[in-house]
C-alpha cells in the first residue's frame, strides 16, 4: 500500500516539513523541539543557579567592603591549590557560556519554527485566556538580558563604562561608583524587572518541559516559580536601589 | 434578540478571503451557534447567494467537527464547550461577533470557515494505536488497571480531534491534541509495547506539521473537553525517556 502523502491532494494542501534524516544521538534530540525545550530547561536551571548564587554574593555589600571584596578573591582562588588560580572559576564561565549561547539558539529556533507555523494569522483580535503577560513576553525579556548582561559585562568586568576610578577587584568601590550614576541605576532596576518576569515564566515552564508532573506537587510549582522569580528581582534590586538612595555609600 | 456577525468568507485554500456582515434581527436565545448559521444559510439559499461552508456533524460536542474562532476563542467563549454546544442565549442583545477559521499553516482553508484537519491524521498513523491478538474476545478485567491511571487515561481520551489546541496556540502547536492521543493509549498496560516508538514516532511527525510547545497553557482553556497540559508533560517527558531507552530491554518488567 502506498500512502498519498497530504501534499498530492489539491492545491493549497499542507506541506509537511522533510522528515528528519538519521544521525547521532544528540543531533536528533537537538533537531526536535520537545529535544531544545528540554535542553533550554536545563540550561535555564543552570542560568538560575548562577544568577542566584551571584545574588547571594553580591548581598554581601551590605556586610562591609571588605566582605565583598574577600568574597570575590575566593571566586579565583575555588579550587586552588590542586587545580591553578581562577581554574574553576574559567570552568564556570565556559558553562554558563555554553548555557547562554544554547538557550539562545534553542529559543530563536523555535522561534522561527512556530511563526512559520501560522505564517497567515488570525485577521480579528485574539482573546488571551491563560497566556499571561510573562509568557507572551519571554523573547523580549529575553532580548533585554542579553543586552543587559552584555552592558553589566562591560560596566563591572571590564570597566569600559566609565566608572570612577575603575580598579579590577576592587569590588566595593566599583558597584558603588558605577550605581551612583542614576541612569546606570535605573538600567540596573528595569534589567533585573525583566528577570523577574522572565523567571516567573520559566521557573514554571522549566517542569512542563522536563516532564516534572504530579498532582501531589503541581499546586507547588507556580509557588516556587513566584518566589524564585520575586526573590532574585528583590534581592539584585536593592543593591542599585540603596546605593542610588545614597544608604549604601 | 438582535445581533450583528462579521463572518469569514473564502472561495478556496488559495483565494483571497474577506470578512462579510449579516444582521441577524431574530435569533433565539436557545439556539446553539451553528443553528444560527444555518438559519442565516437557509436566508442566503433563498437569496441566491452561496451559503457559509462550515464543519458539523453531530451537534452534541462529540465528533470535534464544528471549528470555529468565535470572537477570538476557539469555540467561543464558554469553556468546555464546542461550537455546537454553545447557546445564543451566552450572547447579549446587540452584540458583534466575529467568526473567523481556524489558522496554521497545516490547516488550509478549504471554504470560508472549513478548514483541512487531516495533518492530525497523519499524527495518529504515526503511533496512535495498539497492536492487540485478534481472534476471541479477552477478558473484561484480565488486566488489572489502577483506579487512577484508568480515570487518567479516560480524560485523554475525551480529545475528539477538533483542532482547538491549534488554533488556540500562539504558536499553532499541536501538542495538546499529540499529548491526549499519545496518554490515552500510554497510561494503560495495553500500549506499553509501542509506547518508545509511540513516543518518537507522533511527537517527529507532529513536529513536521506544526510550531511546538511553550506552555502558554491557551490550548486547555480552549479544548471543549478541558484536557490538562499535565499530558503535555508526560509526553515530554516520554520522548526524553524514549531517546535514552534501550528497546531491546523493554519486554522486561523491571
Amino acid at each position: 500500500m502506498t500512502k498519498v502523502e497530504n501534499a498530492q491532494r489539491y492545491v493549497g494542501a499542507p506541506q509537511p516539513a522533510p522528515a528528519k534524516k538519521d544521525g547521532p544521538f544528540f543531533v536528533m534530540f537537538w533537531r526536535s523541539a520537545v529535544g531544545k525545550k528540554w535542553i533550554m530547561a536545563v540550561t535555564g536551571i543552570m542560568l538560575i543557579g548562577f544568577v542566584f548564587a551571584h545574588m547571594l554574593g553580591n548581598l554581601k555589600i551590605f556586610l562591609s567592603a571588605d566582605a565583598i571584596d574577600h568574597y570575590a578573591e575566593w571566586l579565583r582562588t575555588i579550587g586552588y591549590p590542586i587545580l591553578p588560580k581562577t581554574g574553576v572559576l574559567w570552568i564556570l564561565r565556559a558553562g554558563l557560556l555554553g548555557a547562554v549561547v544554547l538557550h539562545i539558539w534553542a529559543a530563536a529556533s523555535l522561534t522561527r519554527m512556530n511563526r512559520a507555523a501560522r505564517p497567515n494569522g488570525y485577521k480579528s483580535p485574539r482573546e488571551y485566556v491563560a497566556a499571561d503577560f510573562a509568557a507572551r513576553t519571554m523573547r523580549w525579556t529575553g532580548i533585554i538580558l542579553t543586552l543587559f548582561i552584555i552592558f553589566h559585562l562591560l560596566d563591572l568586568t571590564w570597566g569600559q563604562t566609565g566608572v570612577k576610578d575603575f580598579k579590577s577587584g576592587d569590588v566595593y568601590n566599583n558597584i558603588v561608583n558605577s550605581f551612583t550614576r542614576v541612569p546606570v541605576a535605573i538600567a540596573y532596576i528595569v534589567a533585573n524587572i525583566a528577570i523577574g518576569i522572565h523567571l516567573y515564566h520559566g521557573a514554571w515552564s522549566m517542569f512542563q518541559s522536563l516532564g516534572i508532573n504530579s498532582p501531589r506537587f503541581n499546586p507547588w510549582r507556580r509557588g516556587f516559580a513566584i518566589g524564585l522569580a520575586s526573590i532574585i528581582a528583590i534581592g539584585n534590586i536593592s543593591i542599585p536601589l540603596l546605593v542610588v538612595t545614597k544608604v549604601v555609600k | 434578540m438582535k445581533l450583528t456577525l462579521k463572518i469569514w468568507r473564502q472561495d478556496g485554500p488559495t483565494a483571497e478571503g474577506r470578512f462579510e456582515t449579516y444582521d441577524m434581527p431574530a435569533v433565539v436565545p436557545d439556539m446553539s451557534f451553528l443553528e444560527m448559521i444555518d438559519v442565516l444559510n437557509e436566508r442566503l439559499i433563498s437569496e441566491e447567494s452561496e451559503p457559509i461552508a462550515f464543519d458539523h456533524d453531530c451537534r452534541e460536542g462529540i465528533c470535534g467537527s464544528c471549528s470555529m474562532m468565535i470572537n477570538g476563542i476557539p469555540h467561543g467563549p464558554e469553556r468546555g464547550t464546542a461550537t455546537c454546544q454553545l447557546h445564543m442565549r451566552k450572547f447579549k442583545d446587540g452584540e458583534h461577533i466575529t467568526v473567523e477559521p481556524w489558522r496554521a499553516r497545516s490547516f488550509p482553508i478549504i471554504k470560508d470557515l472549513a478548514v483541512d484537519r487531516s495533518p492530525l491524521d497523519r499524527i495518529i498513523e504515526a503511533g496512535g494505536y495498539i497492536s492487540a491478538p485478534t481472534g476471541a474476545a479477552r477478558d473484561a478485567n484480565e488486566i488489572l488497571i489502577p483506579k487512577e491511571a484508568a480515570d487518567a487515561a479516560m480524560d485523554a481520551a475525551a480529545c475528539i480531534g477538533c483542532g482547538a489546541c491549534v488554533a488556540a496556540c500562539p504558536n499553532g502547536a499541536a501538542q495538546l491534541f499529540t499529548a491526549a492521543k499519545y496518554g490515552h493509549l500510554s497510561l494503560l498496560p495495553q500500549g506499553q509495547p509501542e509506547r518508545w516508538t509511540r513516543a518518537i514516532g507522533m511527537v517527529d511527525e507532529m513536529e513536521r506539521w506544526f510550531g511546538s510547545c511553550t506552555n502558554f497553557g491557551e490550548c486547555e482553556t480552549a479544548c471543549p473537553k478541558e484536557i490538562s497540559i499535565d499530558f503535555i508533560a508526560l509526553l515530554n517527558r516520554d520522548y526524553i525517556k524514549a531517546q535514552f531507552k534501550n528497546r531491546r530491554l523493554s519486554g522486561q518488567k523491571s
